[in-house]
């Protein structure tokens, strides 16, 4: 990509409260001192629309870094990747079928380096951290981000520390353990890792990625939308189902969304309709949508949905606005719905998800069977994480039978 | 000090102020107050460093939407909200709510 070496001073602004829009300069805090509230990138989106055209994008890497002219990060400063992003979009056209949804696409995030969408914000936040001079990474997780920021740190050559719940799924730790953190297993919820990490951080010189540097972080979730943008051929879906925790990403696609239309980078006017889902087991922000206020109240989770228990959702009140604002809705499912979403996309897509993208396939699945859709809006549904993450969920599935190795043992058991 | 049945000053409830709002604790990072309940525990600190109460509370009274109180590591919403009792040595942590992206 052209250099522009002196892009950054006008490109990002700094910081900006999205409660009572105080501006502060750019530094690694997320939460506006006056009133609490999150503070978001501020970008000047003239200096962008002056320089940014599908051209420009089209020219960029085969990643999401093909989009860092709407991203945080100052233009003189390495990007840490692992080749993250412009993940397939595919076509569902059996899921589809079963569906009556004869414009239904995958955004398969599985695909990513350490197999869920969590590399995207990792790249942000990790690059940000290492241009500005942290030696330490730190997050709060429940497995995926862990396994992202372990992989990324390793390949910044930072210092990294990872809290988990002391649950988490095997296949994660494993995942993250091979690249040699300091692995802090915590004896509670991801709550209670979350709270500890935010007071933990109050005295370190460390970036954690989902808290001080948080309003970097999250920002790497719109490239998800931007490139199912692109693949659609520079337009916006009408529907969008994403799978919700904190609801940070959810956050960013009506962002993303919006970036995409006010820049001229998509044809039509309107906002797709962003649709959450949840696992009942961890459902606070369904809970609020149901009861037709904003105000989210706090759950303990319980469900196999891990990697979005979530029972205190930092971003949950916007969520609820932004469903109800772009003609989205909240829904849910259960811990069985959840299993055979995951059958269901694997036996007609050939997509193997975790249980996060088998509340996403629920949701679409409820949904659809209900009666939401004509069959005729274009919808895509985000898949955020690899099924070998959450093998287990899935572990009894599958037709096996064991033979001798004879042809007559193969044609009495298996030909038929 | 010695109201509380003769409490010492280490055995009374203790809040611990995260760092944007240790310009209205004078720097402090905790602070100690006398009270058997949240609600009054919250009375306490803004009757010792005014500004508080608004900062933590809506005008319900009710906790604000991005503050998160912990008495012992326990968020406030999932049990007694403000009623929470208050035994001595408590710890209130004051957390914002701002943090955490999904998994």
């Amino acid at each position: 990509m052209p250099s522009e070496p002196h892009l950054h001073a006008r490109r990002v602004l700094g910081l900006r409260c999205r409660e009572c829009g105080a501006e502060y300069e750019v530094q690694a805090t997320h939460v506006c001192p006056r009133c609490f509230g999150p503070l978001d990138v501020a970008y000047d989106y003239g200096v962008i629309r002056r320089l940014l055209t599908r051209q420009r994008i089209q020219s960029g890497p085969p990643s999401m870094w093909r989009y860092r002219d709407l991203l945080p990060l100052e233009e003189d400063a390495a990007v840490v990747s692992l080749g993250e992003g412009f993940t397939p979009l595919v076509k569902a056209e059996r899921l589809g079928a079963e569906l009556g949804l004869r414009n239904l696409y995958l955004k398969n995030d599985s695909m990513n380096p350490t197999n869920s969408f969590k590399d995207r914000v990792v790249s942000v936040a990790i690059s940000w951290a290492r241009a500005h001079g942290f030696e330490t990474i730190g997050c709060a997780s429940t497995g995926n981000l862990a396994n992202a920021v372990a992989a990324y740190a390793a390949r910044a050559g930072l210092e990294c520390y990872v809290f988990l719940p002391r649950d988490t799924e095997a296949e994660k730790l494993v995942a993250t353990s091979v690249f040699e953190p300091t692995i802090v297993a915590v004896r509670g919820t991801y709550d209670d890792v979350n709270r500890l990490c935010s007071q933990v951080m109050e005295d370190l010189p460390w970036a954690f990625c989902n808290i001080n540097i948080r309003p970097f972080y999250a920002e790497g979730s719109k490239t998800l939308t931007f490139e199912t943008a692109e693949q659609l051929g520079w337009r916006l879906p009408d529907e969008i189902v994403i799978p919700i925790a904190s609801g940070c990403q959810f956050v960013r696609h009506r962002r993303a969304a919006q970036e995409l239309l006010d820049l001229g980078l998509v044809d039509g006017q309107d906002l797709p309709r962003l649709t959450g889902a949840q696992a009942l087991g961890c459902a606070p922000v369904y809970r609020a949508w149901e009861a037709g206020t904003d105000r989210v109240s706090p759950v303990v989770p319980d469900t196999i949905a891990r990697s979005i228990a979530i029972g205190n959702p930092s971003d949950g009140p916007y969520v609820v606005r932004i469903a109800r604002e772009t003609g989205g809705v909240v829904e849910a499912v259960t811990e069985e719905e959840i299993v055979e979403a995951i059958r269901l996309l694997a036996r007609t897509e050939g997509i193997f998800t975790e249980t996060a993208g088998g509340v996403t396939i629920g949701v679409l699945a409820k949904l659809a069977r209900r009666g939401r859709w004509n069959g005729d809006e274009v919808i895509v549904a985000y898949v955020t994480g690899h099924g070998l993450k959450t093998a287990d969920a899935v572990a009894d599935a599958g037709r096996r039978v064991e033979i001798e190795p004879s042809l007559r043992a193969f044609r009495e058991k298996v030909a038929v | 000090m010695t109201i509380l049945c003769g409490k010492e000053f280490d055995q009374v409830p203790v809040f611990r102020i995260p760092g944007p709002l240790r310009s209205l604790s004078g720097g402090e990072a905790t602070v100690t107050v006398e009270a058997t309940d949240l609600r009054a525990a919250i009375d306490a600190l803004e009757a010792k460093y005014p500004g508080f109460k608004g900062r933590l509370l809506d005008e319900d009274g009710q906790p604000r939407q991005f503050v998160n109180l912990f008495v012992n590591d326990e968020d406030v919403r999932l049990g007694q909200g403000l009623g929470a009792p208050l035994q001595e040595s408590d710890e209130i942590a004051i957390v914002p709510a701002v943090a955490g992206g999904a998994g």
